[in-house]
Order: C-alpha cells, then structure tokens, then sequence
C-alpha cells in the first residue's frame, strides 16, 4: 500500500499567549485532494506554513511519503517536492511570466540560454497538465486568473508533487473558478496531492476527495467526502447549527424611493466604457442585488453611487439633493446626507491599516460632533465608541488598541459595518460583504444585513457570490459589460435564468 | 514570506537604537584606530568637549536646536506620506525672511513686538517655500522629492541674490547684510541668566531651544490629537480609504508641507535672530538634510527627535573640539562618524531585529 503523501502526528506551536496548533494529526493520501476547512483563526494557515518550512513546529512529526522529515525552510520543503500557491500571489509585476518562473531558479549567468532551456522545459509541462500561460505576457498585464495558472505552473516547475493552495477561488470569476477546477482535477490524475484551503464549502464537496476540519487549533475530525455535507461541514466547522439561506415567509415592505440614478455613463481611463446608461433605484426597506461577473461595472457603480468617483453622465437624486456630473456628490457629502458605504476593499479603502482599531473606527465620522473636542479629536469618545461596536458586532478580540491590520478579515468586516451602521444610514451600499470572510462571520453579516433592511434602510449589494445575493436580495439588477441587462424580483429568480442575463454579453457576439 | 518580527515596545525603542548607536561608535573606533589615534582618547575628548563645560553644553544644545526644527519638519511631512527633502531651502528662506523683517522694522519696535514678529516672519516664508512644491505636487503631479531639492538650489540662488544686490551695506565687501538692532535679536541664554543674576560662560545657545521644544508638544498634538492631524495620517498611510473617508487629499498635502516648511524655516530663529544678528551666505549648513536622519533616527516622533538632536548636537559640538586638540584628526573624521551613525541607526535601523527578535524567544522560551 501506498504511504500518505503527508502525515502529521501530534503538530502543536504557539505563538505567544495563543495556541495555533494543538495536537494535529491527520494523514493526506497521496493522489487525492484533501480539504482543509475552518474559521479564520482556526490554525490551517499555520499548519500549511509549517507543512512549507515557514515556521518550526514545537512539537510533532511530520512524514512526506512515509519518511519522517525535518522542514526547515521552503527550499527544503520544495526539494521534498511541497509546492505552495497563495491566496495573495507572490510574482513580480513587472516580468514577464517566463522569467517569474525562473526567478530564483535562474541557472547560469547569463540568461538568455536559460530562458530558452527553461522555455522548452516549460512547453512541455503546459502540453502535459493543460495550464496554458502566455510565457512572454508581462504580469502586470494578466487577469488573475492566469496569474494563477501561473503560480501553480511555477510551483510544477519546482518539481511539486504536493501542491497546497490557500483561498484559490477567493479572488476569481465563477468561469475562473470553474477552469480551476479543470486544471486541478487534470492534476490530480496526473498523479498530484492536492491541498486545499478554503471557505467555500461548495468547492469542497464538488472537488475533494476527504476533508479536514479544523477549529481553534484543533481537528475535529478528518472523514472521506461521502461522510459529509455542505450542511455538516458548516455545524463542524463552527461548532453549531448554520443557517445561510433565506429565511422562509418573509414579507417585503417597501416604502419610498431613497436613491434614484439615471443614466450614469463612465469611460475607463483607456476609453473603454464601464458604465453605460445605468438607471437604478433604491427605495426603503430593500435589499437590491446587483449580480453580475466581477469586472462587469458593479465597483465602479458603488465607486460613483459613492462619490468615490464622478460618472460622465447621468444624475443622482439622494436626500432631497440632485447631483450632475458637474458638481457630482463627494465623498464629504454622502454621510451627511445618511448614505453609507462598506467598500469592497476593505484593506485599502475601508480601513487604515497602520491606524489601531480605534481611529479606523470613526474612518469617515471623524468630524462628527461626538468624536471631536474643539480642534483636536476626543480620544476618550473614540475609544468607548470602538469598544461598543466591537461589542455589538462581535468583533473578535474585544481589543479597540489592537491595530487595524492584526484584525482577521472577517472581523474587520464587522468593524466597518458596525462603523457604517451605527449612525444609522437610509442608504446603505455595500460590495462584497463577505469576500474572504468565515462562515460564521457570514452569517451574522446577513443578520445584520436583513436586521437593517427591516428597520426600513435602502440597501445596495454588489456581491461575486450568487449565493449570497439569493440569500440577502429583494430585487436582483444584472449587470454585463457596464449595462444593467435585466431586472427581476426575488421570486423570479433561479440561477439559470441569471446566468442567462448575466452572459448576455456572449449571447450577442454569438448571434 | 518571512515571520513578522514582533518585538517588545521596550527592545523596540529602547535596547535596538542604543545597540545600532554602539555598533556605529565600535566602527568609527576602528576608523580612529586606523588612521593612528586612540578611540578612546577621541571619545574622551569629544564627551567632554560637548557635555564637560556649561559652555560646550550650550554649543550642543544650540545645534540640537537646529536639529529639533528640520527633524521636525521631515517628521511631519513623513506622517503625510512626502519626502520633503528642502529643509535647507525651508531654513533658508526662514532667515531671509527675519532678516527683512529685522532690518525693516527692528529699529523701530521693542524686543517684546519684534520676537514674536520674527518668528512668525521665519515661519511664514519656510511656510511659502515649502506651499509651491506642495502646490505643484497636489494638484499638478510634480514629485515633491524633485522639487523640493530644486527649490534648494533656487533658495541659495535668491539668498546670495538678496545679499549681492540689496541687503549688503554700501561699501561693505562681505556678502553679509548689516547688523540687526537688539531688539531684533533673540537673547542668549547667558543674557537672560545674567539679568537674573546668574553667571554662565557665554555660548550661542538662545531662547529658540525653548520655542524648539514647544513646537515638539505643538507637532505631536498636531499629528495624535489634532482632527487635522487624524486627515494627515490618514492620506499618508491610505490615501484611498481617507478619500473613502471624505478628507480632500490636496488639502492634506498642502497643510502637512505648509507645517513643515514653518518647522524649517524656525532655523532662522535661531541661527539669523539668535546667533548672527545678521544674514549671511548657507548659514543652514547642511542642517536641513542633518534633519532626515534626525527624523529617521528618532522615528518620526517629537520625542525621539528630541533624543536623536541631542546626540547629533554632542556629535558636532565634540567633533570641533576633537579636531582642535587632537594633531591630524580632521574635521571630516567626525563627518564620517556621524555618517556611520546615521548609516547604522538609520539606513540599517531594523537589521539587527531578527537577532533580538531570535534571543528574546530563547530568553521567553527559557523561562
């Protein structure tokens, strides 16, 4: 028989007061592809690092292919032939893909009969596994998705045999997503070991051939997938019953139109359009879903729904206030006039990262009366403040000190909702609510979501994730190649019929 | 990837900068002893040169003074996210500018007017100097490293101008302008003790070191405290989510410069008003760049800033008195170890973190 590809026995390591690790032990069967599932902080990404030389156990053994080794860093761990692709990619923007690849395995001096060696070495991989990646394309200019192909083409490279892929799907259209699955699958007949971290319990059942489940540093249990369920992973992944559907008998009441855009127009800065005569309305006590592939114009609608950014053409009509391109709403203007907005990047727009919790959590509100003592800013309010919406929304751990960026994704989330609730908005925009975010986490934003839809706010939600929108929305809006293509109550809706408006770019250019 | 070095406030700011300062010392010594002195003697000599006298101290703490001002315009400009590398240029317009206020009206008001009018004159044209290439970076895209350095060399140029051609004296061959009345001088520290019936050897230190360390607690209420302060941190680190947060990113810019250059141009304070009595050429003498490793040093942080002022203060102060006594030990020896100093706490400031970072867990995990 076979030895495991991977075995661990008995892994512990704590960081300081907080034990990521404790007593893991599972086995990995060579040409499978192993799920690992879990709640943010529930220690697979420690475990990976370890698996990949990262960090030092301090206890436990581990086996690659029944020999007991010693990892000490990712050159050793490449060697025993680990490959890793992360969640953020690690390439050189401004190389090409060929000599990303070579970075670091350049061979020789000089580079020009390298990059020809490992051309032909190259060419031959991509016929034999189906990772097709235009070699001479410079990064920078690629889709993620290639850029992916590229990572686990570079980790292939490298001679991987167990390739671990953190959050693969976090950041790729469902047609990505779905090309994925092709390659990984081709893979894993080639004889791979697949590890996969991820969130989306879907994934995990179409694609996994056992799965792992791991919270606080702990296995709960490691079971073949015909013992599980996208139901039972979830309660064993939190520990409790989930619930993320729609809940049943709902009743939508709807009063008056909050927001009103019509014909919103914007060009790309390469003239590409990127919205084209938007019209949208939001009235209270809805959730509208804006569906659509990622890169169809949805941020750039909450860019300039926002102020972020003014449209060439169109109007606004908020509050009681009309906005042309000309004077379009600012930033400054729309908490004023009670519209909030939860941006879809939360690391770079809704936080300041280098701010502790406290500052960040009045990012926006800093000149509200309450935050402030004359010129200077009232610390004191600040901090109170930041301890009851940590508080409110279980934002874990309960530390307003703590800085913004040592927060786990999904607990920065719920600082920013509980920031762009707590003053209580009549339009809310929010995109992608959940993205990277654990399911426990999702779950209480939906909470939250529906709790401020019934208190009678307009809610805008641009999400990647189908699900989520048949979960949250009152109303679905399609959007393809910067247009609104269709409209349809939620009770219209079925994944078919949206995946139709949503692809009705391609419709066209066939017909 | 590599692990996040996560360090004790204390090794952080306390044990890492006196560990990287010792390392600087040790090397200079090696320097000393190649060129055949004893690094000791030299040590003696500048320690006791720059803190062994109330004289010396008051030289030290005279260029501390400088240090303080340009330190702290590079740190406020840093929390915004620029690179303003012309305090030199800030500084000197900062003593063009209390010089032409000093001859205008120095004859005619009391000291009581005239001071604070001087220093609002040095703040205010630092202030101007520094608003054009915050202008043209905020709205025009310029970069503001490129013009800063540029308005260097045009702040000299205006200087020697200024000088040449309208403040010198009628047949005064010295590129100087004429001497300030007293009331437009800021009273040395010596005076002040004397009206008050104390003896202290006299030394150009000036009631600027005070207003120095006023505008350290002004710059770190500004920065942590202040709501303008809160936008300017803001810009510096995101600029995206304090846009997202409706603070007008221009504005920030211009304000963080703005202070800046007043911090720079207070060099004029203390060295035109309180030093010179006069204005004379590149009386900044490389303080305005001095006032990056100042910065750097004390981490961006009045405090530090304070700490870092003392010890380039002691530094050139000792360094005189070194290359006085000892035979063949140049001026430029001292340059070459505060080169050294400002290469190992500055440039190289967290290369020795992974070794603490390494020996604190040994000691932790010990226990």
């Amino acid at each position: 028989m076979t030895p495991p590809a991977v075995r661990l026995q008995g892994i512990s390591k704590r960081f300081g007061a907080v034990q990521a690790n404790r007593d893991v032990s599972f086995d990995i069967a060579a040409g499978s592809v192993h799920g690992l599932v879990g709640e943010n902080g529930a220690g697979k990404s420690t475990l990976m690092a370890i698996l990949y030389g990262y960090y030092h156990a301090d206890a436990g053994t581990l086996e690659v292919n029944g020999q007991p080794v010693q990892i000490a860093n990712s050159q050793q761990a490449i060697a025993l032939g680990i490959g890793m692709v992360h969640q953020h990619f690690m390439l050189v923007d401004t190389l090409s893909c060929l000599e990303n690849i070579m970075l670091g395995a350049e061979g020789g001096f000089f580079l020009t009969p390298s990059k020809a060696r490992v051309r032909a070495k190259l060419e031959a991989l991509m016929a034999e596994t189906g990772l097709q990646v235009p070699l001479d394309a410079v990064v920078a200019d690629l889709p993620v998705g290639e850029l992916q192909r590229l990572e686990i083409l570079k980790a292939l490279y490298r001679g991987a045999r167990i390739l671990i892929l953190d959050e693969p799907t976090a950041v790729l259209t469902p047609q990505e997503t779905d090309q994925l699955f092709v390659t990984l699958r081709r893979l894993q007949q080639l004889g791979t070991t697949l590890i996969l971290i991820t969130h989306k319990l879907r994934e995990v059942m179409s694609l996994c051939s056992a799965v792992t489940v791991m919270r606080a540093g702990q296995v709960v249990e490691t079971r073949p997938i015909a013992d599980w369920s996208e139901a039972s992973l979830a309660e064993s992944m939190v520990g409790r019953k989930v619930t993320l559907g729609r809940p049943e008998g709902l009743e939508i009441k709807t009063g008056e139109v909050r927001l009103q855009a019509t014909g919103l127009s914007l060009k790309h800065a390469n003239g590409v359009p990127a919205l084209k005569d938007v019209s949208l309305s939001l009235r209270a006590g809805e959730i509208v879903g804006v569906a659509g592939v990622s890169g169809n114009g949805q941020s750039e609608l909450l860019e300039v729904l926002s102020g972020l950014r003014a449209p060439e053409g169109g109007q606004l009509d908020l509050g009681g206030a009309s906005f042309t391109p000309e004077a379009w709403l600012d930033t400054a203007q729309a908490r004023p006039l009670r519209l909030a907005h939860v941006p879809e990047d939360r690391h770079a727009v809704g936080l300041v990262m280098s701010f502790p919790a406290w500052e960040s959590a009045v990012l926006g509100y800093q000149n509200l009366p309450k935050y402030r003592q004359g010129a200077a800013m009232n610390h004191a309010a600040m901090r109170e403040a930041t301890k009851q919406m940590q508080e409110r929304f279980d934002v874990r751990p309960r530390d307003e000190n703590l800085g913004s960026s040592k927060f786990s994704g999904g607990n920065q989330q719920k600082l920013i909702l509980a920031r762009e609730i707590g003053e209580q908005p009549t339009v809310l925009l929010v995109g992608q609510p959940t993205r990277g975010v654990d399911i426990g986490a999702i779950e209480f934003i939906h909470k939250q979501l529906r709790a401020l839809r019934d208190a009678g706010c307009a809610v805008l939600l641009v999400s990647s994730e189908l699900d989520e929108i048949l979960a949250l929305a009152d109303r679905v809006v399609v959007m393809n190649a910067g247009r609104i293509t269709g409209e349809l109550s939620i009770d219209e809706c079925d994944e078919r019929r949206l995946g139709l408006l949503m692809a009705a770019q391609e419709e066209r250019a066939v017909a | 990837m590599s692990q996040p070095i996560q360090l004790p406030k204390w090794i952080d700011i306390g044990l890492l900068p006196l560990w990287n300062l010792a390392i600087a010392l040790l090397v200079a010594g090696g320097v000393v002893m190649l060129i055949g002195h004893s690094p000791w003697q030299a040590l003696s000599v500048l320690l006791n040169g720059a803190l062994g006298s109330a004289r010396g101290l008051g030289y030290s703490l005279y260029y501390a003074t400088t240090f303080i001002f340009t330190g702290l315009a590079v740190a406020v400009a840093i929390h915004a996210g620029l690179f303003n590398i012309g305090g030199e240029g800030q500084a000197t317009l900062g003593g063009v500018g209390v010089t032409l206020i000093a001859l205008w009206l120095g004859a005619k008001l009391p000291a009581v007017v005239m001071l604070p009018l001087l220093v609002l004159a040095a703040a205010g044209f630092g202030m101007l100097w520094a608003a054009v290439p915050a202008y043209l970076q905020a709205w025009r895209g310029s970069h503001i490293v490129i013009t800063t350095i540029m308005f260097n060399f045009l702040a000299a140029g205006l200087n020697s101008y200024l000088l040449v051609n309208w403040l010198r004296p009628a047949g005064s061959m010295a590129v100087e302008s004429a001497e300030f009345a007293d009331s437009a001088r800021m009273p040395a520290l010596h005076q002040i003790a004397a009206a008050l019936g104390y003896e202290l050897p006299s030394s150009p230190l000036n009631l600027s070191l005070i207003i120095a360390l006023l505008a350290c607690a002004f710059v770190g209420w500004f920065l942590w405290k202040s709501a303008a302060g809160y936008a300017v941190r803001a810009v510096g680190s995101a600029p995206r989510a304090a846009h997202y947060a409706g603070i007008r990113p221009r504005a920030q810019v211009l304000l963080a410069m703005a202070l800046s250059g007043a911090l720079a141009g207070m060099v004029g304070v203390n060295e035109i008003s309180g030093v010179q009595g006069k204005l004379t050429l590149d009386f900044v003498a490389g303080a305005g760049f001095t006032g990056i490793a100042v910065s750097l040093m004390g981490r961006n942080h009045p405090v530090g800033i304070i700490l870092a002022s003392l010890l380039f203060g002691v530094l050139y102060q000792g360094g005189v008195e070194v290359s006085f006594e000892l035979q063949g030990f140049s001026r430029e020896m001292v340059v070459t170890a505060q080169g050294l100093i400002v290469l190992f706490s500055g440039a190289m400031a967290t290369v020795s973190a992974p070794l603490f970072a390494r020996a604190y867990a040994a000691i932790k995990g010990g226990r």
